[in-house]
C-alpha cells in the first residue's frame, strides 16, 4: 500500500460501484514503472550500503584480523582482482574461455533437465489434479519417490545412464521433477469449483475444460513450481557435477578446493548465485507476462 | 432482442437426501413446482433451508435423490446451457477479459462467430452498462460490475431458465439497489423464465411474478403467492395497498418457518427470527 492512502478511505466499501485502478497493462509496463519508482526511492541507497558493509566485514575477519574460521577464506578484493585479472593466476577469470565453458555446461544440463521435468512435470500434475482417477494411480508412487534425497540417486543415476552427462542431467532432472508436478497439481486444486460448473452449463467438453479453465487456472501455481523447481535444478547440478562432473560450475568448485585454488571457488560460486539468479528471473518475467490477468490490486 | 424465449421448467417430486456422517440428511422433499414460460419466480425461505441444493439439482450439478425435472415436457438431467446459473460469488473466469467471458457460451458452441459473436456480446455489455469495460479482467471490475458481467454472460446464450442463486449478496445497499433496477430491466426487455432466490423479502416481492415461500428443511413448497402487480415495476409500488398485504402475508409465513427452524436448531436461525420480528 502506498504511504499516501488513508486506511479508513481503502477499507470503505465501494458505494459508488467504481472499478479499481487499474494497473499498467503488459510486462515492460509493469516493469518499467517499478524500476523509475525504485531508482526514485532509498532502496538502491541501502541496498548499496549492505553490499558493501558485507564486503568490508569479509575483508576485515579474513585478513585483518585474520578470524581462525575465516583465515582459509580469500578475501573479497582478492577473489574479485583474479576474478577480473586479464592473466589470472589460477587460470579463471572473465577474460578466459574456460569460465564461459563452465557457465555454458551447466547453463545447458539444467536448462534441458528443467525442461525435461517440466515437460512431464506440468501435464502430470495438471491430470492429477484434473482426474481422480489418475491421482489415485500415480499418488503412491509419488508420495514413495518424492522423499527420497536426491543425493541417493547418485549411485543408481551412475549406473544406471551411460556415460557422466546422461546421469547428471538426470539427477538435474529429479531435483526439479517433483517441486514442478506438486505445484502444477496444487495450481488445479485452488481452481474454484464453481468453474468447472459454470464451464460445464454453458456446454464446454472435456478437452475444451482442460484447455479453457485447468490451464489458465493452475498457470500461477504452475509458474511458482517452476521457479522453485528451476532452483532445485541448480541445486541438484552442483552436486552432480561435483561427483561426476568434467566440466561445469559444481566441477569447477570442487576441483579448485583439491588443487587449492580457494578463490575460484568464491568465483565460481557468485556465478552460480549470478546465473541461478537470471534463470528464476526469466521464468518471472515468462510468467508474468502470460498471466496478465492476475492484476496485483494496488498496481 | 428476442422476446418470449423462456421454457416451461418444471420440477416434480424433487428429493435430495445426502448422507452425512451424522446419518442421512434429507434436504428437499416432495418438491413440486413449475415456471410457467417468461416468468419470473423467487423463493425464499428459512437460511440453509435447502434453496442452494435446489438450484444445483435444478441446474444439474447434483442428481436427485427422488423425483425428475422437465424443461418444456422433457426430462432433463446434468448441466446444459439450457438452463444457467448465476452464482452468489462471482464465477466469471479470472484470466478472460469481460469481452471474453461473456462470448465463452455461443464461441464454445460454435453457434456465433466474428462480427456476428462480435455485436451480440457488445449489444449486451451495453445494456448492463459495461461496453467500456469490454476487455478489463473480472479483478479489475467491481463488485457490482462483476455480477452485471456475469448476469450478462448467462443471458447471452438466451437460456430456456435462467436460475439465480442469491446473486446480489454481499453487494452493498446502495449497489444491490441499482443491482436490481438492471436486473428488473433485462428481464423486463428480454423476459426469459427466471428463478430468483433471495433472502430479502422486499427484493423478492419487487421482482416477482410469483412468490414461492419454502419451508424449514426439508425445503418443500408452503405456499405460492402471486404478486400481480404492473409491470415495469418502480420503487413506488412498495407504497402500494397490494404490495403491503402481500408482504404481510409473506412476513407472516417465513416468521413461521423461521420459528421452525429455530427451534430445530437451524443454522443463523436465531438472527432470522430477530430480523423478521423487528420488520413485522
Amino acid at each position: 500500500m502506498s504511504d499516501t492512502a488513508l486506511p479508513g478511505l481503502t477499507a470503505a466499501p465501494s458505494l459508488t460501484d467504481a472499478p479499481k485502478a487499474l494497473p499498467p497493462s503488459g510486462l515492460w509496463g509493469r516493469l518499467g514503472g517499478g524500476f523509475s519508482r525504485w531508482l526514485k526511492s532509498s532502496s538502491p541507497w541501502l541496498n548499496l550500503l549492505g553490499l558493501v558493509g558485507f564486503l568490508l566485514l569479509w575483508q576485515l575477519l579474513s585478513r585483518v584480523l585474520k578470524v581462525p574460521l575465516f583465515v582459509k577464506l580469500p578475501g573479497p578484493w582478492e577473489t574479485v582482482v583474479e576474478w577480473f585479472s586479464p592473466r589470472p593466476v589460477y587460470g579463471i577469470s572473465v577474460f578466459t574461455i574456460e569460465y564461459y565453458q563452465h557457465i555454458g555446461l551447466s547453463s545447458l544440463r539444467v536448462f534441458l533437465a528443467f525442461l525435461l521435468a517440466t515437460g512431464l512435470g506440468v501435464p502430470l500434475g495438471l491430470l492429477m489434479g484434473w482426474k481422480k482417477t489418475f491421482s489415485d494411480y500415480a499418488f503412491p508412487i509419488l508420495e514413495l519417490l518424492r522423499p527420497i534425497p536426491m543425493l541417493a540417486w547418485v549411485p543408481l543415476a551412475i549406473l544406471m545412464w551411460p556415460g557422466r552427462e546422461s546421469s547428471i542431467v538426470f539427477l538435474t532432472f529429479l531435483g526439479s521433477f517433483f517441486a514442478t508436478l506438486l505445484n502444477s497439481w496444487l495450481g488445479v486444486k485452488s481452481i474454484d469449483p464453481a468453474y468447472f460448473r459454470a464451464a460445464a452449463s454453458l456446454g464446454a467438453s472435456e478437452s475444451l475444460i482442460f484447455k479453457k479453465i485447468v490451464w489458465p487456472g493452475a498457470m500461477p501455481f504452475v509458474f511458482t513450481g517452476l521457479q522453485i523447481s528451476v532452483g532445485y535444478a541448480w541445486f541438484s547440478l552442483v552436486a552432480g557435477e561435483m561427483l561426476a562432473g568434467e566440466f561445469g560450475l559444481g566441477y569447477l568448485i570442487w576441483d579448485s578446493y583439491i588443487l587449492v585454488q580457494y578463490p575460484v571457488i568464491i568465483i565460481a560460486m557468485i556465478t552460480l548465485g549470478l546465473v541461478g539468479s537470471l534463470s528464476s528471473f526469466i521464468i518471472r518475467a515468462i510468467g508474468n507476462a502470460l498471466i496478465r490477468w492476475k492484476v496485483k490490486e494496488n498496481g | 432482442m428476442s422476446v418470449g424465449i423462456g421454457g416451461r421448467l418444471e420440477a416434480r417430486n424433487l428429493a435430495k437426501t445426502y448422507e452425512l456422517k451424522s446419518g442421512p440428511r434429507e434436504v428437499i422433499s416432495d418438491f413440486n413446482l413449475t415456471l410457467e414460460p417468461d416468468t419470473l419466480t423467487v423463493v425464499m425461505g428459512p437460511s440453509g433451508c435447502g434453496k442452494s441444493a435446489l438450484i444445483n439439482l435444478l441446474a444439474g450439478y447434483e442428481d436427485p435423490t427422488g423425483g425428475e425435472i422437465y424443461l418444456d415436457g422433457k426430462r432433463v438431467q446434468g448441466p446444459g446451457p439450457d438452463r444457467l446459473v448465476v452464482f452468489q460469488e462471482t464465477a466469471l473466469f479470472p484470466w478472460l477479459t469481460t469481452f471474453e467471458n461473456v462470448a465463452y457460451g455461443p464461441k464454445i458452441r460454435k453457434e456465433l462467430k466474428g462480427a456476428n459473436l462480435e455485436r451480440t456480446v457488445l449489444d449486451l455489455l451495453k445494456l448492463v452498462g459495461l461496453e467500456e469495460f469490454r476487455d478489463k479482467y473480472p479483478s479489475q471490475l467491481s463488485g457490482g460490475m462483476q455480477r452485471r458481467a456475469e448476469l450478462a454472460r448467462a443471458l447471452i446464450n438466451q437460456p430456456q431458465a435462467t436460475l439465480l442463486d442469491e446473486p446480489f449478496r454481499g453487494l452493498d445497499a446502495l449497489t444491490r439497489s441499482l443491482m436490481r433496477d438492471y436486473y428488473l430491466d433485462l428481464f423486463e426487455k428480454r423476459k426469459g423464465t427466471h428463478l430468483f432466490v433471495t433472502a430479502e423479502l422486499d427484493e423478492g416481492l419487487t421482482l416477482a411474478d410469483s412468490l414461492v415461500i419454502v419451508t424449514n428443511r426439508p425445503a418443500t413448497v408452503k405456499k405460492i403467492l402471486k404478486v400481480d402487480l404492473p409491470r415495469p415495476r418502480v420503487e413506488a409500488i412498495r407504497a402500494e395497498k397490494e404490495y403491503l398485504a402481500l408482504k404481510a402475508e409473506a412476513l407472516e409465513l417465513l416468521h413461521e418457518e423461521a420459528i421452525k427452524s429455530f427451534k430445530a436448531g437451524g443454522l443463523n436461525s436465531a438472527d432470522f427470527v430477530g430480523a423478521y420480528a423487528a420488520l413485522a
